[in-house]
C-alpha cells in the first residue's frame, strides 16, 4: 500500500528511461491489441529476413564437419563452435592474399577518392567563383549519360592499366553524387565563420582542413563509407582488368568459391582429408566479405538521412 | 544558383586584389548585386584555388567519363583488337563500315530476346519492388519507441551494404539446390528444390533479391517525407473526426505522394538499366534464354566473344535510348512541379 502511494508522488516517480515511448498525443487513440501484435510481428519476419541467413552462414562457418555432417548441409544451432575453417583460409592462402589485396585497394582507394571529392566539393561549394556553375555541370551531367561498358573498357586497357591494381581504383574513383552531397554540406556551414578565418589570413586549403572539414564530420563519415562499401563490394572491374588470378580480391575469390564451387588453391587437400568442410570454407569467405561492412556500418548509420537528404535530389 | 559575380566573400576586399566592392553585408556576399562586376582576369586570381581544387576530379572525370565517349566510334567500324595492344591505335586503323553493325543488331533475336527480358525484368521490379519500402516507411514510422525503431532501421539498412556477390551467395545458401530450403524439404521427404537454375521464375529471383538488398535502403527517403510532416495537420484532423486509417489516407499519404511520384519517374528514366552486376552473376545459372539483359548482351559480345564493333553499338543504342528517357523522365518531373535530378 505505502509503496504504490508513494509511485504516485510525481517527485518520487523515475524519468522515463531514454529508450521508453514518448508519451502519446492527447488525440490520438490507443493502439489495439490486434494492431500492435500485427505490426509487432511484421516487423520481427522483416528483420528476421535479414538476420536469418547471416546467422546461419555464420554458425556454419564456425561449425565442425562433424556438426554440418550431422545437419546434413547448413547448421542452425550452434554446436561445437571451431575456428579451423578460418585458421585454414588466413593461413596465407589465396583467400589470405585475396582479402589483404581487398583490404589495400579499399584504403588506398577510398583515401584517394575522398581527397579528390572533398576538395572539388570545396571548390565547388563557393557559389559564385569563376567558372563554378560551369564545372558543376560537366560533373552532373556525367549522372545522364554513361559513355557504355566497350568505350571504357577499351580506354582503360589503352591507358595501360590492365593488370594493374590502379584499373580498381582509377575508373570508378568518383562518384558524383557524393560530391553533390559533400557540397551541399558545405555550403550549409556558416559564411561569417569562412569569412573570419579569410580574415585572419588563412587560405583556401588551410579553410578547408581546420574550418569546413571539423564542422562536417558526420557527412565525412558516411561518404566515407560509401566509397569504402564500393571499394569492398567491387569485383566486376577485377574481372575486366586484371587477368593475373593472384591479383585478384576477395569479391572475385568469393564468387570462384561460392558460386563456381571451385575450392581454393591449397585447401583441396584439407578438404579431401575430412577435417574440413567445403561448406565450412565457403561460409568463413562469406562471412569475411560481410564482416568489415557489418561492423562499420552500424556507427555511421545514425548521419545516414541526414546525408542521403542534403545532397539528393538537388541541383 | 546565382550568376553571381561579385566576390564570393566579405573577406576578399582585404587582400591585394582591389576589389570595387564598397560595402558587402558578410552573408548577402552570395547574393546577386548590381555593383561589383570583377574582370575575368582578377575572378581568376581571386578563384585560382578554388578551380585548382575542383581539377582532379574535373580531370578523372573527363578522362574516364567523357572521353570514352569518342570511343563509341567502333560502333561504326569493323574493329579489329589484333591492329595493335593499344585500343586506341586500333580504332585508327580499323576500317568503318557505317551502320553495319546495327543492321545486324536489328536482325539478331539474340538482341530483341535481351530487349524482351530488360523490360519485363523493369516492369516486374517495378510492380513488386517499389511498394515495399513505401509499406515498410509507414510501419516503422507508426513504431514509437526509440529502440524498436532503431534496431530496426540498423538491421534492415544492413544488406543495403552487402555486395551483389554476397547477396546472390546468401540467396544460393538459402534457395539452390544444396541450400537451407531444399535441405528441409528433403529430411521431410520432399523432393530438393532448386530456385537459383530455374529460367521461369529467373525475374522474379531478381526481384527478391533486390528487395532483400535494398527494399530496407529505400525507407530513408520516405522516412524524411513523413517526418515532415506537421504535427498539427493529424491533431486538426483527429479533432475533425478522422480515425486512425482516415488520417493516414488524407494525412500521410499525401505527405509521400510527391516523393513516391518523383521516384517513380525516376526509376522509369533508368528503365533500360535493370542490375547489371546481379544479373551477369546469374545468367550461367540460368541460360540466356531468361537470364539475358542488355547490359549482358553488350559484355558477352565485346569482351567475352571480342566482337567489339557489334558490342558498342549495342551499347550504344541503349545509351541513347536511356538518355531519352532520363530527359523525358525530368520533363515530367518538372511538369508536375518537382526538382527532378537537375534544375530547370
Amino acid at each position: 500500500m505505502w509503496e504504490s502511494r508513494q509511485d504516485t508522488e510525481p517527485a518520487q516517480r523515475k524519468a522515463p528511461h531514454r529508450w521508453a515511448a514518448p508519451p502519446r498525443p492527447a488525440w490520438e487513440e490507443e493502439p489495439s491489441k490486434a494492431g500492435l501484435a500485427g505490426k509487432g510481428l511484421a516487423l520481427t519476419i522483416a528483420c528476421l529476413a535479414v538476420v536469418f541467413p547471416l546467422w546461419i552462414v555464420i554458425v556454419t562457418s564456425l561449425s565442425s564437419r562433424k556438426t554440418i555432417d550431422e545437419a546434413g548441409g547448413l547448421v542452425m544451432v550452434p554446436k561445437g563452435i571451431t575456428f579451423i575453417a578460418y585458421r585454414e583460409l588466413l593461413n596465407g592462402g589465396q583467400v589470405t592474399r585475396a582479402a589483404i589485396i581487398s583490404i589495400l585497394v579499399t584504403l588506398v582507394g577510398t583515401l584517394f577518392s575522398m581527397a579528390v571529392s572533398v576538395l572539388c566539393a570545396y571548390g565547388l561549394s563557393r557559389v559564385g567563383s569563376l567558372a563554378h556553375r560551369w564545372i558543376l555541370m560537366v560533373l552532373l551531367a556525367t549522372m545522364f549519360f554513361s559513355a557504355g561498358l566497350i568505350p571504357t573498357y577499351l580506354l582503360v586497357q589503352s591507358l595501360g592499366l590492365t593488370d594493374s591494381y590502379l584499373a580498381l581504383i582509377l575508373p570508378s574513383a568518383l562518384s558524383v553524387f557524393n560530391i553533390l552531397v559533400l557540397r551541399s554540406f558545405f555550403m550549409g556551414i556558416s559564411q561569417e565563420l569562412i569569412d573570419a578565418a579569410r580574415i585572419d589570413g588563412a587560405g583556401d586549403f588551410r579553410v578547408l582542413w581546420q574550418i569546413v572539414m571539423p564542422l562536417s564530420r558526420a557527412v565525412l563519415a558516411v561518404i566515407t563509407l560509401f566509397y569504402a562499401v564500393g571499394y569492398w563490394s567491387a569485383w566486376f572491374n577485377a574481372s575486366l582488368y586484371l587477368n593475373d588470378q593472384d591479383m585478384m580480391p576477395l569479391q572475385n575469390v568469393m564468387i570462384q568459391l561460392v558460386q563456381r564451387q571451385e575450392a581454393p588453391v591449397g585447401l583441396s587437400q584439407a578438404i579431401r582429408t575430412g577435417q574440413l568442410s567445403g561448406l565450412a570454407i565457403q561460409m568463413a569467405v562469406m562471412v569475411m566479405a560481410l564482416l568489415p561492412v557489418a561492423v562499420l556500418s552500424p556507427f555511421v548509420q545514425k548521419h545516414f538521412k541526414k546525408g542521403m537528404l542534403t545532397g539528393a535530389v538537388k541541383g | 544558383m546565382s550568376h553571381s559575380t561579385v566576390p564570393r566573400s566579405s573577406a576578399e576586399a582585404g587582400t591585394p586584389v582591389k576589389t570595387p566592392v564598397t560595402s558587402v553585408d558578410v552573408t548577402g556576399a552570395r547574393k546577386e548585386q548590381g555593383s561589383g562586376k570583377l574582370s575575368l582576369r582578377l575572378r581568376f586570381r581571386r578563384d585560382r584555388v578554388l578551380i585548382l581544387m575542383t581539377l582532379p576530379a574535373v580531370l578523372l572525370v573527363l578522362v574516364f567519363n567523357y572521353l570514352p565517349i569518342l570511343g563509341n566510334v567502333v560502333a561504326f567500324q569493323d574493329y579489329d583488337p589484333y591492329i595493335s595492344d593499344n585500343g586506341i591505335v586500333s580504332i585508327l586503323h580499323s576500317p568503318f563500315v557505317g551502320l553495319e553493325n546495327f543492321q545486324r543488331i536489328f536482325e539478331d533475336s539474340a538482341f530483341w530476346n535481351a530487349v524482351q527480358n530488360t523490360l519485363v525484368l523493369f516492369i516486374i521490379q517495378l510492380v513488386l519492388f517499389f511498394p515495399i519500402p513505401v509499406l515498410l516507411a509507414l510501419l516503422i514510422n507508426s513504431v514509437v519507441r526509440p529502440r524498436v525503431r532503431a534496431v530496426a532501421q540498423a538491421v534492415l539498412y544492413l544488406p543495403h551494404f552487402f555486395s551483389w556477390v554476397l547477396v546472390i551467395a546468401v540467396f544460393q545458401q538459402m534457395f539452390g539446390g544444396a541450400g537451407m530450403l531444399s535441405q528441409l524439404l528433403r529430411q521431410n521427404g520432399y523432393d530438393g528444390l532448386d530456385i537459383m537454375t530455374n529460367p521461369d521464375t529467373f525475374a522474379y529471383l531478381i526481384t527478391a533479391q533486390s528487395v532483400w538488398k535494398d527494399a530496407g535502403w529505400g525507407i530513408i527517403v520516405f522516412l524524411a517525407a513523413l517526418a515532415s510532416v506537421p504535427q498539427d495537420h493529424y491533431e486538426a484532423a483527429a479533432m475533425d473526426g478522422a480515425g486512425r486509417w482516415r488520417r493516414m489516407w488524407h494525412v500521410t499519404l499525401p505527405a509521400l505522394r510527391p516523393v513516391i511520384a518523383l521516384l517513380l519517374v525516376l526509376r522509369v528514366g533508368d528503365a533500360l538499366t535493370v542490375g547489371f552486376e546481379q544479373i551477369l552473376l546469374q545468367r550461367d545459372g540460368v541460360g540466356t534464354n531468361a537470364g539475358e539483359v542488355l547490359d549482358t548482351f553488350v559484355w558477352w559480345n565485346g569482351v567475352r566473344n571480342q566482337d567489339f564493333g557489334y558490342a558498342a553499338a549495342a551499347g550504344l543504342i541503349k545509351g541513347v535510348v536511356s538518355i531519352g528517357l532520363v530527359l523525358a523522365a525530368n520533363k515530367i518531373a518538372h511538369l508536375m512541379g518537382e526538382q527532378g535530378v537537375y534544375e530547370k
